[in-house]
Order: structure tokens, then sequence, then C-alpha cells
């Protein structure tokens, strides 16, 4: 039976066909959609992990005992998984291990742009890329086949276009994984990585390199394609799609596994066409290394972007250089307004980002919807980096600075990247006696990438009651003595709270409360009042509500007077039907113009 | 219906919340029940916060790429009036056109920093003439009880396009993919969305 799967249901799917019995991810666009979807299986234990660290020792467990195990995660989740990734892929697993890596060409959603295919090259392990929702199925099953066969993690590399995309796919059933579970006995000299057994680990990579780099040939997904015998192209996942499309006849060796690349089939490929052309995205990753095994390639990165992602446009234009010819442009379309992501109307992170904006403070801020806070009109964001980041920079910098930064700058996460990475920097701040003021965001949910459980909200993936991390006694473990509660929406309130924990000499910690993520079901957010208006005798038309960006006022321009016989330029307008009735504008209005509605 | 190796380009656009996505799902549930490959990619990571909504839908016999490539569009169906304008020269110029008569000013039109293009039919008549049809898509859903099934009204109208489907295919795409209670008021949006085609 064939049904239409996103790219990442589909790899959902070849998992459980695979027989997976444990998956693990931390959410991370484009790839937080496989484990809600594995979650469905009843035959698989998914679960969000407080990081992709943790994601990866807990799948890399699973498969110890011989079961099939799969960790999730965008391309920034390895830079995090990194530390046990690296060994792991010296100790192998008895059972199937795949790392599913969610690339993201042209950062749609991320904080950096990466090529994930340098971590197979790095790590000595080997990775497959999926074109399609059906590789994606097929490449997740081969996936865990070759994990076990040569006793290696394997990487699966997705991409926005891949995982975020839909196709026809045969389904198949669920197959059980082929290892008996059990602990076997001792043999430290595989998994117990000390200098003497990693030394002898080292030389067993190589020889399964060798092992692999043989596969690699004769891999059923490694495809050559012979057309016309006068061009030809080496290419893997959506880059095959895009060339495929716009120029179909041309030879093709599209690559289904990455690394390591297949020698013998690569001088075959040369043998029977005259000029090579290498097409791939983000790094010259496949040209560096066929250029390194001494081929020479008609074209390559001289032609084709290093950066952000390729487009049937954008191949053809590569390719054809001066002889491409544009579609006509009707409109100037650069000049239309844009219209980027904003924070939803009654957002309780507007309201806290509005207090920092009035205190002029320094925010060391993180990723996640409160990075949005970062565009104008809020502006109120000084840097992001990685969830945790902000606050060891806090803390640095009032090492750096001394007494001077009192007052004056804080971290700002939220509640599930403060799990996620912000523990150890709050525990060094209080240790090595920093002054750092962290606040925690909490909307109970991880929000940017799509409402994801986490463990401070007391359910799990598959909906099951769990406990709740209490932020408060937590922080308070760490040996923070100044832990404060903040209404994100009583500004003055809030306010007058930061001010007192930016100028104090010690490590503090503010959490926020009542400030449920507005998209949250199971906590959705009431106030006091269903929406509020403009009384549009009294605007002034000072825009100052303008300041907070809201996307339920606009403005209206339209010469008048108020009603006490003020000059204005124009007044603004609340979309009742956007307006939940947070009140914030009403707090910053100077002139009492905005007004609750009745329901 | 697939003697060649042609392939359809829909693009369709608009804001997030207006149910490009759920149309997008309706297209792929049909074009799949005739028989064809199907290729659809979209955009939504941060949607739900007010950005835009794009998808790129492709259907024939075989689909390789996931994107449309610019100027290949043979259909652009769009939600919202700035949205479609943004992708007037993804267009081929025999593309036909369906835009839903709703504007929804993105932030910086809010703040008095930009302004909300004028008479966007126009420039699309300019270029498009008689291809393209501007449906009152909140207008006619209100009318039928909900003025959330716009985006059905508008797949309605678009499904004239393309007779060789029948309207059974269309209703089963609708009462597969949205919950039992809103089953009679998508039909009726989608029939009314229909009617409103054919009555040009």
């Amino acid at each position: 039976m064939k049904k239409i799967l996103q790219g990442n249901e589909a790899i959902a799917r070849g998992a459980w066909e695979a027989g997976v019995t444990v998956a693990c991810a931390y959410p991370g666009t484009p790839s937080s959609e496989i484990l809600p979807e594995l979650a469905q299986y009843k035959e698989i234990t998914a679960q969000w992990s407080p990081n992709e660290k943790v994601a990866v020792e807990v799948a890399s467990g699973a498969a110890f005992t011989g079961a099939r195990a799969i960790a999730c995660m965008k391309h920034v989740g390895m830079n995090v998984a990194a530390d046990p990734f690296m060994t792991l892929a010296y100790t192998g697993t008895k059972g199937g291990f795949v790392i599913m890596v969610a690339d993201d060409p042209n950062v749609h959603s991320s904080q950096n742009e990466q090529d994930s295919r340098n971590w197979a090259r790095f790590a000595k392990v080997p990775m497959l890329e999926p074109g399609d929702a059906q590789e994606c199925k097929d490449f997740t099953k081969i996936a865990f086949e070759i994990s076990e066969r040569f006793d290696t993690p394997v990487l699966l590399r997705g991409a926005t276009r891949v995982s975020h995309s839909d196709s026809l796919v045969e389904l198949e059933e669920r197959q059980a994984a082929p290892i008996a579970l059990g602990l076997d006995k001792k043999e430290s000299s595989k998994y117990v990585m000390v200098p003497v057994w990693v030394r002898q680990r080292r030389i067993a990579i190589e020889e399964r390199m060798k092992k692999l780099e043989k596969y690699a040939d004769e891999f059923p997904y490694n495809i050559m394609e012979i057309n016309d015998t006068k061009t030809g192209v080496i290419t893997s996942g959506a880059s095959y799609m895009y060339m495929k499309e716009v120029f179909p006849n041309y030879s093709y060796l599209k690559l289904g596994m990455v690394w390591p690349l297949p020698k013998k089939l690569i001088a075959k490929f040369f043998k029977k066409v005259e000029k090579i052309i290498v097409v791939e995205e983000l790094d010259p990753f496949l040209e560096t290394e066929v250029k390194a095994l001494g081929y020479k390639i008609f074209h390559g990165k001289d032609r084709f972007p290093n950066m952000f992602e390729l487009s049937p446009e954008l191949v053809e234009k590569s390719l054809k250089g001066k002889s491409y010819k544009a579609p006509k442009i009707r409109v100037k379309t650069e000049d239309i307004p844009k219209r980027p992501p904003n924070l939803c109307p009654g957002c309780s992170h507007r309201a806290l980002f509005y207090s920092l904006k009035k205190l002029g403070t320094f925010v060391f801020g993180d990723i996640g919807c409160y990075a949005l806070a970062s565009g104008p009109p809020l502006s109120a964001i000084h840097t992001t980096i990685c969830m945790g980041a902000g606050i060891g920079g806090a803390y640095g910098a009032g090492k750096a600075i001394g007494k001077e930064g009192l007052g004056k700058m804080c971290a700002v996460l939220g509640d599930s990247t403060f799990l996620h990475g912000g523990i150890g920097p709050v525990m060094d701040t209080v240790y090595n006696k920093g002054y750092a003021t962290t606040i925690i965001l909490d909307n109970r949910i991880t929000g940017m990438t799509g409402l994801q459980e986490h463990p401070g909200t007391g359910y799990t993936l598959k909906g099951e009651e769990a406990n709740m991390i209490d932020y408060e006694q937590l922080v308070r473990a760490l040996g923070v003595k100044n832990i404060r509660k903040v209404d994100p929406y009583n500004v003055k309130e809030t306010m007058d709270t930061i001010k007192e924990e930016l100028n104090r000499d010690e490590a503090s910690v503010i959490i926020t409360h009542n400030g449920p993520c507005m998209l949250h079901r199971r906590e959705k957010r009431k106030f006091q009042f269903p929406y509020y208006t403009v009384d549009t005798d009294k605007c002034r038309g000072c825009k100052s509500c303008l300041d907070i960006g809201c996307p339920a006022i606009s403005w209206i321009e339209q010469e008048g007077t108020t009603v006490d016989g003020k000059n204005r330029k124009g007044y603004v307008s609340i979309n009742r039907l956007q307006c939940p009735g947070c009140g914030l504008c009403a707090q910053i209005c100077k002139f009492d113009a905005i007004i609750p509605g009745q329901e | 219906m697939m003697k060649n190796n042609k392939v359809t380009n829909i693009l369709l656009s608009g804001v997030g919340g207006q149910g490009a996505i759920l149309a997008s799902n309706i297209l792929a549930h049909v074009f799949v029940e005739a028989g064809y490959d199907v290729k659809k990619s979209e955009v939504h990571g941060m949607s739900q916060r007010g950005g835009d909504v794009t998808t790129h839908f492709r259907y024939g016999r075989k689909v390789y790429s996931p994107l449309i490539k610019l100027g290949d569009v043979d259909f652009l169906l769009s939600f919202e009036l700035l949205e479609a304008l943004r992708y007037i020269n993804y267009c081929k110029d025999s593309a036909r056109i369906i835009i839903n008569n709703q504007k929804i000013f993105p932030p910086a039109v809010n703040l008095g920093l930009a302004m909300y293009p004028e008479d966007i039919p126009a420039m699309f008549k300019k270029h498009f003439k008689n291809n393209v049809r501007i449906v009152n898509g909140q207008e006619i859903a209100l009318n039928i009880g909900n003025a959330q099934a716009a985006n059905v009204v508008l797949v309605g109208a678009f499904s004239q396009y393309f007779p060789e489907i029948k309207e059974d295919m269309w209703i089963k795409a609708i009462t597969d993919l949205l919950p039992k209670k809103i089953h009679e008021l998508n039909i009726r949006a989608f029939k009314e969305g229909q009617r409103i085609s054919s009555d040009k």
C-alpha cells in the first residue's frame, strides 16, 4: 500500500518497520515531527530527552542490549551529542544504532548552518542521505542493518526540503529486530574506553572503514544512471532531485551513502562519462573527496554556492552561467513588505522583553520564541548563541568588567532551554561567585518547535503524567539564594523585581509564572478581560503601544483631533479577533485610551 | 490521463492560521487517489506565529524536485492578497490564478512603516488577463456558518480547473482529513466555491 508521508513521518515509519523499540530526541526544526510520529506506535518507547547528548546516550544504552534504537536531532543538536557520539563510534553497539541528524540549509529556523556530513568523516562512521520520503523510509531501515553488520553507529542525514516534503511511500510490515536482548558478558576491550583499549579500537575503526568502503561499492542505493555520456553528475539527496528535474538527460551517480565513498563506482563513472560535475548543498564535501582520489572535475563549487540551499532555478543558473535566461520579472517582489514570524498576541515574552527594553538591560539571550524579540520594534536582545549560552555569557561578562556591569545585564532563556543547557552555567555562577541574573521564561512547554513536552511540564511525549521539575527547588539546590517569581504581565512589578536583582552582587534567578504559551491547549491562558479596544476619542496617536509589536494593534493614518481637542496624525486600532486581552498595551498607554472590551 | 511526463505545478500561499496547509493536504489526497505521483514541500516551522506559509505542490507521472522552479507555476492558489503578489514572478504567463480577497497586514504595515500594496487584483489582471479569479472566501464561508472554512471555499473554486477529477473525490478528501463535526460545513464550503467559480 502506498501512502503520502512527510520525510520525517517516513523516517518514523522506517524505524518502526525496522523493529526499533527505543527512540529519543530533543525537538529541533526540521527534525521535530519524527518522535511524535514514533510515539503513536505501542511497540516503541519514544521519549523527549532533556537534550541531544542524553538522547544519544539513552538510545545507545538500548542498543547495547541488542535492541534497535534511534536518536533524532537537528544539525546543532549533534554539537551537543558529539561527546558520546565520537566515542560510541569506537565501541559500536550490539543492536542497530542510528542517529538521525537534520540539516537546515538556508537557515530557515536555526542559529547557524552546518553540513553534518563532516561528522561522518570526523567520527569515521557511515552516513546515508535520502532525497525523498520513500528513501527516508528505505534508508532508515537499511541504516539499522549496516549498523549491526559493521558494528557502528550510522548517521542518517535529513535536510529541510527532505524532512519537510511529502511524497509517496510504499508501506511494509514491521519486522522484529534480529538480535536477542540481554546484557552480555563483560567485554572491556570493546566497551571500556580507557587508553589501552582505545588504541585497540582505534585500529578496529580503520579496519571497519575499509570494509565499509568496499560495501559502499555494492550499496544498493548508490545508483549509476547512464544517459548522455558527455556530462555526468555526482550528487545526493535533494540536490539530485533538483538536477534531475532541470537536466534529465545527463548521466548521474546518485550517492545514497555519502560516507564512505564508493571508490570503484566513482572510477567506473569517470570512465563512462566525459565531464563530471559535482552538485551538493553546503560544503564541497563530495568534491574534496573526489578530487583527493585524483580526479579532475568539470564543475563543482566554482559554479555552485557553498552556502544556503539549492533549488531548481539555482542549479540551472549556476550551471548555465551567462546563457541562463531568467523568467520575466513582473513586480519587484523584494519591495513587498516581509511577513516575519512574530510573538503571538498575548505572549508573555512580549511583556517581559518590553520591561527589559525599558530598563535598557544588556540581554544575553537564547534560542527559542524569545529570539523573536530581537527584531524591531522590541529589539531587546544582544546575543543569541545556543541553549544555555546566555547564562555563562552574562556571568563571564561580569567577571571581565567587574562591578561596572552590576544593574546592567542579565541572561534570559526558556524553561525547556534552561533544562537543556542552563543548569551548568547557573551552578558555575554560584560556585565561582558571579553575579549574573538569569530570567527563566517559563511558558510551560517547548514553544518554538511546536509545543513539545519536557521534564518541567509534568507530562511525557506519550501523554503520561510524569515528574514535574520545580525550578525554584532546582536552582536552590545549585546554591542560588535569590530566587524571585514575577508575573510578566504586571509590567511595574516585573521591572522593579528585575532592577533589584540586576543590582545584586550575587547570582539570582527570576522565574516567570502565569505566562503559559498562548498556543498551549492544556494550560490555556485566560485573562481578566476578553479583549481590549481603543477609545478613539482619546487616542492621541503617540504610537507608544506600537513599541510592543503586537500583531493585534495597527496604525491608522488619518489626521484629526481627540475629543479634548488635541491634534493627531492618526490613531491605533485593536483587532478584536486577534486580541486575547493580555492588557500589556493598556499599561503602556499614558492617555487611558486603551480600555477593556466586553463580551 | 498520464500520457506524457508533464508535471503540473501548484503554488499555495497564505498566512499562518489561514488553513493553507489543510488545502494542500486535500490536494495531495485527491491527486494521489487519481493515480499521480505527488510531491509537496512547505516551510512551516514558524507559521503559527503569523509568518507566511508557502507550499510547493507538484503532480505528474514522475516528480523529482520537491520545489517548483521560478517561473514554472501553472496554478497559484493564494489565501491572502499580499502573499499572492509575493509569488507573481513564480507564475508562467499562462498560469491560472485564484486569490482569496483578504488583506492581513504584516507587522511593518501595522506599525505604519510600510504600505500595503494597492490594488493587487488589478496587477494580476494586467499580466494574466482572464485567468485571474478573486474569491470572497471569508464572506462566502461566513454566510454558510464559519469564516474559518474560507480555505475550503477556495479549494472548491480551484477544483473547477480539474474536470477529470470527480466531485466525490474532493468530498472524500475533505471527510478523510477533517473531524466529523465539521464535515457538513466544509462540504458546503467546497460546493459554494465550486458554484461561484462556475457562475463566472
